[in-house]
Parts: structure tokens; sequence; C-alpha cells
């Protein structure tokens, strides 16, 4: 798992894309913070909630090649024929997917430091508001790293996994079409809500909860796509 | 080493693998021989632990392929078809990973590595990335990869395709020195390999086995008769009386005309009966001298083909 790991968090710092993807990220990000300056100190959470929208766009492209790339080299064939088990091959590639991630949030820091250093902002508001925001951040990537399992085509694997982060980022605002039960199980599914008890300091144990096992109910699949490939008949 | 019994796997309605069953013994070398498409690639998979059988048992060094599978994948080395790299990283960098992946111990694996990269030959581009790499030399990181770990069974499938003819050589010689210590199974659709390197053959042929048998029973096999072309110096007709009436002989034929006088000629005789030594006596007699006199053995080409087409027939 760690050798996969590895090598996978390697690639990405081997090719353009991680350092494209932190680039265009802090440049997003920069612009909008330079809009934000004189608005008061606690501008932190709402940034945060920037950062949540930006990961739509800036987790497809970082995940689609996660399991779709081995499937085309043919380089799954290696995977799959070493003694590891077909958890520990998804669950290496998530890693190093999400500590791309974890740097690419790192090097967001220097905002909230600006803050602290200019202002008096609640620094355990921006702690819980970035608590919340790697949570989120694992759940999207787990969904990227199943859409990228679906296809050998990254193209496909990243627009796969931006319309379902779109709809998973919008589920709570489809319940509002809903009554009775179905707006229950719509609200219950947002993640955005939990997100929000986050960005406002509430960090609730069974939301930690459910943001892990909503992470972890994508890489199972992820896992079952694999198997169920390995014993097709058809 | 390597068992499989009534192994079957089908793609809808296509059986790709019908009922195959073979064992390999240790420190065999078993060439595993067909046409295109004829399910060599399927069975490999599935030997591996990549793909899963339809039904049917496969067993390596006494372990279960569906039951122990990371057990198995720790006795196999595998070279698939396309040789499984990694683009982005230098070979130093994919041999470590791959050292990784199958958990060989930090210590054994600095001399280890030396060792497979100048069996392999591959220690002049180990600072270079693979995707830089010549074909001929991308096989042979795949080869190195198979062997990292050392591994008691090597399957590699098709390992000499898209080499050169030196090249073909020299990995023909290298399996040669592997199968010392390693039991391998070696597909090919190449018979001059397969005869050049392996103890035993299994031809396939749709999804079936066509034959078991070392490379030289499968030639005798199919032969019940000797042949020879024996070339004469001497008019044909008294050359092909001698000939014919020789005890023994059951066919002969005029082959072609070399020069004035001196003909090939094709001679069938009885498998049991040496009939070269009195074509000789008699021929020297009458004053003919024997100018060439070779054995004719149905080569594993032939057989190949006569296997494979008489499968074809009855489908039909």
């Amino acid at each position: 798992m760690l050798a996969i790991m590895k090598r996978d968090f390697r690639s990405y710092f081997n090719s353009p894309i991680a350092y494209v993807l932190i680039g265009l990220f802090m440049l997003l990000l920069g612009l909008f913070f330079n809009s934000m300056i004189g608005y008061g100190s606690d501008i932190m959470s709402q940034f945060v909630s920037t950062m949540r929208w930006l990961l739509l766009f800036i987790v497809p492209i970082l995940t689609m090649r996660s399991m779709a790339e081995d499937k085309k080299n043919g380089t799954e064939v290696l995977l799959l024929t070493s003694p590891v088990r077909v958890t520990e091959i998804v669950l290496g590639k998530f890693l190093a997917a999400f500590s791309v991630f974890l740097v690419m949030t790192g090097v967001t820091l220097i905002f909230p430091l600006i803050t602290i250093v200019a202002g008096k902002p609640d620094i355990a508001l921006i702690l819980s508001s970035y608590f919340g925001y790697i949570l989120l951040g694992a759940i999207f990537i787990s969904l990227g790293i199943f859409a990228s399992s679906l296809t050998e085509n990254q193209i496909i694997a990243s627009i796969i996994s931006l319309v379902s982060i779109f709809l998973i980022q919008n589920i709570g605002y489809l319940a509002s079409f809903f009554s009775g039960f179905l707006n229950k199980a719509f609200l219950w599914l947002s993640v955005t809500d939990r997100y929000e008890d986050f960005s406002i300091g509430i960090i609730d144990l069974t939301s930690i909860i459910f943001m892990i096992c909503y992470a972890a109910v994508f890489l199972i699949l992820t896992v079952r796509i694999i198997e169920r490939k390995r014993w097709s008949q058809g | 080493m390597i068992e499989i019994q009534n192994l079957t796997k089908t793609y809808g309605r296509i059986k790709a693998v019908d009922n195959i069953s073979f064992t390999v013994e240790k420190g065999e070398i078993l060439g595993f021989l067909g046409p295109n498409g004829a399910g060599k690639s399927t069975t490999m998979n599935i030997l591996t632990g990549y793909i899963s059988s339809t039904s049917g048992i496969v067993k390596v060094a006494g372990k279960d392929v569906l039951e122990n599978p990371v057990e198995v994948k720790k006795h196999i080395g595998y070279l698939p078809e396309h040789p499984p790299l990694y683009l982005d990283m230098t070979v130093n960098e994919y041999l470590d990973f791959c050292a990784n992946l199958k958990s060989v111990p930090a210590k054994e694996w600095k001399s280890q590595k030396k060792d497979i990269m100048e069996l392999v030959k591959v220690t002049h581009v180990s600072h270079r990335l693979v995707k830089n790499l010549s074909k001929g030399y991308k096989q042979r990181v795949g080869l190195a990869q198979a062997l990292v770990g050392t591994p008691e069974v090597l399957i590699l499938d098709e390992p000499t395709v898209g080499l050169d003819p030196k090249q073909i050589i020299e990995i023909r010689n290298l399996i040669k020195a592997l199968g010392k210590n390693h039991t391998i199974i070696l597909s090919s659709h190449i018979l001059p390999e397969v005869s050049a390197v392996c103890d035993r053959v299994v031809i396939i042929n749709k999804g079936k086995i066509a034959a078991v048998d070392t490379p030289d029973n499968l030639s005798k096999a199919l032969t019940d008769f000797s042949r020879f072309t024996v070339t004469v110096a001497g008019p044909e007709n008294k050359v092909k009386d001698i000939i014919s009436h020789i005890y023994g002989v059951k066919y002969m034929e005029t082959n072609t005309k070399l020069k004035d006088d001196e003909y090939s000629y094709i001679v069938e005789a009885d498998k049991e009966i040496d009939v070269r030594k009195p074509m000789f006596n008699q021929l020297a007699q009458h004053g003919y001298p024997i100018l060439e006199l070779r054995s004719l053995n149905l080569s594993l080409e032939d057989i190949f083909l006569q296997l494979t087409t008489t499968e074809e027939k009855e489908a039909v």
C-alpha cells in the first residue's frame, strides 16, 4: 500500500499536473482573497467555502489518472498480480491523491496567516473550517477515484467526477424540490450541510464519522468495480 | 509445482479456455504454444490471478489461486504480453517500486537488484526514463520486473515478441539459464523458440489442448515412417530401381534434377528398419555414389499445422 502511495505521489510531482493545479488554485484564491480585504477579519470561513467550491474543478483533474492510467498502460496487471490486496491498491491510490490535496491545502495556509498577522481573526473557527474542508476533500477524492476506476479514458473519468461532485455538493438544494421522506433522505445525504456546521465552528463527532464513512463507501465501491471486472464473464 | 485441472473461462458464449488440464514439474520449462487467440494469455492471466476462472482448479506450490491469492502471487513472477511499465520512472525507480510492491526485504534488495540488472543487461540504462528506452530494452525491464523477489515460478507471455534476432537469441539463452532454478511457463506462437528452449510443450488451439509432450516425442509420434532426402550421381531410372527394391522402402519419388545424371530423391521407409546402410552399399556396388543423405524429421511447425488444422476440419 505504501509503495503504491509513494509511487503515485511522486508521479504527481514528476509531471506538471500537481504544480499546475496548485498554481491555478493559488492564483484564483489570491484574486478572491484580494477582493475580500477590508471586509473585517472574520472572512476566513467564507474564504474556505470558496476553496470548497473550487474543489469541483480541482479534484477531477487530480484523480482522473489514478486508476484510468494504470488500466490504459497495462500497469494494472502488475498491481493486480503482485502479492497485495485490491483494497491496499485502492487505498494507496487514494492516499497519494489525498496527500497532494493536503500539500495544496497546506500552501493555502498563507492566507489565514496573513489575516492573523494583519488582524484578530477567530483562529478556532479557521481551524474548524479547514477541518471540514479536508473531510470534504477526502469525500470528493474518493468519488473521483471511483470515477477513474470506471473507465480507461482520463477525460471521461474527469467528466464523471465533475458531474458527481457537482451533484453531491448540491444534493441539499435538490431536497427542497421534495417533501416527506425524499426531502429527509436528500438532506441526510447532503455533505454540504454537514460542512456548514464546521464552517460556523461546530465540530460534531457524528458529522466526522458520517463524512469518513461517505469517503469509505466510494473506496469500497472502487474495490468492488475492480474485483467485478476480474470476475466478469462477458 | 503448477497444477491446472479442468480450467474453463467463458466470455459470454465464447469459451476462451475450454476444460484444460496439465501440470508443470518443479524446474521444468514448459512451452505453451498456439495460434493467436488460442487462449494462451487468458490461461496465463488466470494462473497469475489477474482474472478469475469460470470453473476449474489452479494450484501453484500446492496453494489454490482462488483461496490464497496473495500467497500464490508471492511465488510467481509474471511478464504479461505488454510489459507493465511506468513510463515516467527511471529503470532504477521502477525496479525499486516493484521490490516494494512485492515486499522484498531492503537488505536483500540491494544485491538482488544488481544481479537482476546484470542478468538482463540493463545496468547501463538504469538511470534512464523507461519511456525513452527501445522496445527491446523495455522488454528486458519487464523481464527484470518478473525476476524481482526471486519467485520460484516465472510466467512469460511471448517474451521475445518485437525483439531483433540478436536480442531474441539473448533472451532465449537467458530463459534457458533461468530454467536451472526456476519453473517456467513460456507462451509463444513461434515454434523454433519453443523447441529450442522448452522441455515440454502444450499445444493449445481454440481453448483446448491439442497435444502435450516433449518437442522430440511430438515429432516422432506423428510419423510412422522415416523420411530421407538422398542425392545420387547416376541415371534416374536405374537409381530408382535399386532403391525401391531395398527391403523396407515404401515409397520414393524424384525430387529435383540437379545436373545431368544427378538427382535428389525423397525416400520413405518403415520406421523400424534402417534402410540407409543397404542403400549406401547397393548404390556403391553399382558405382552410383551418394552425394547427400539427410533424414527429414517433421518439424514442430508441421506438427503444429497438422494438429491445429485437423481441429479446424472437425469444427467445420
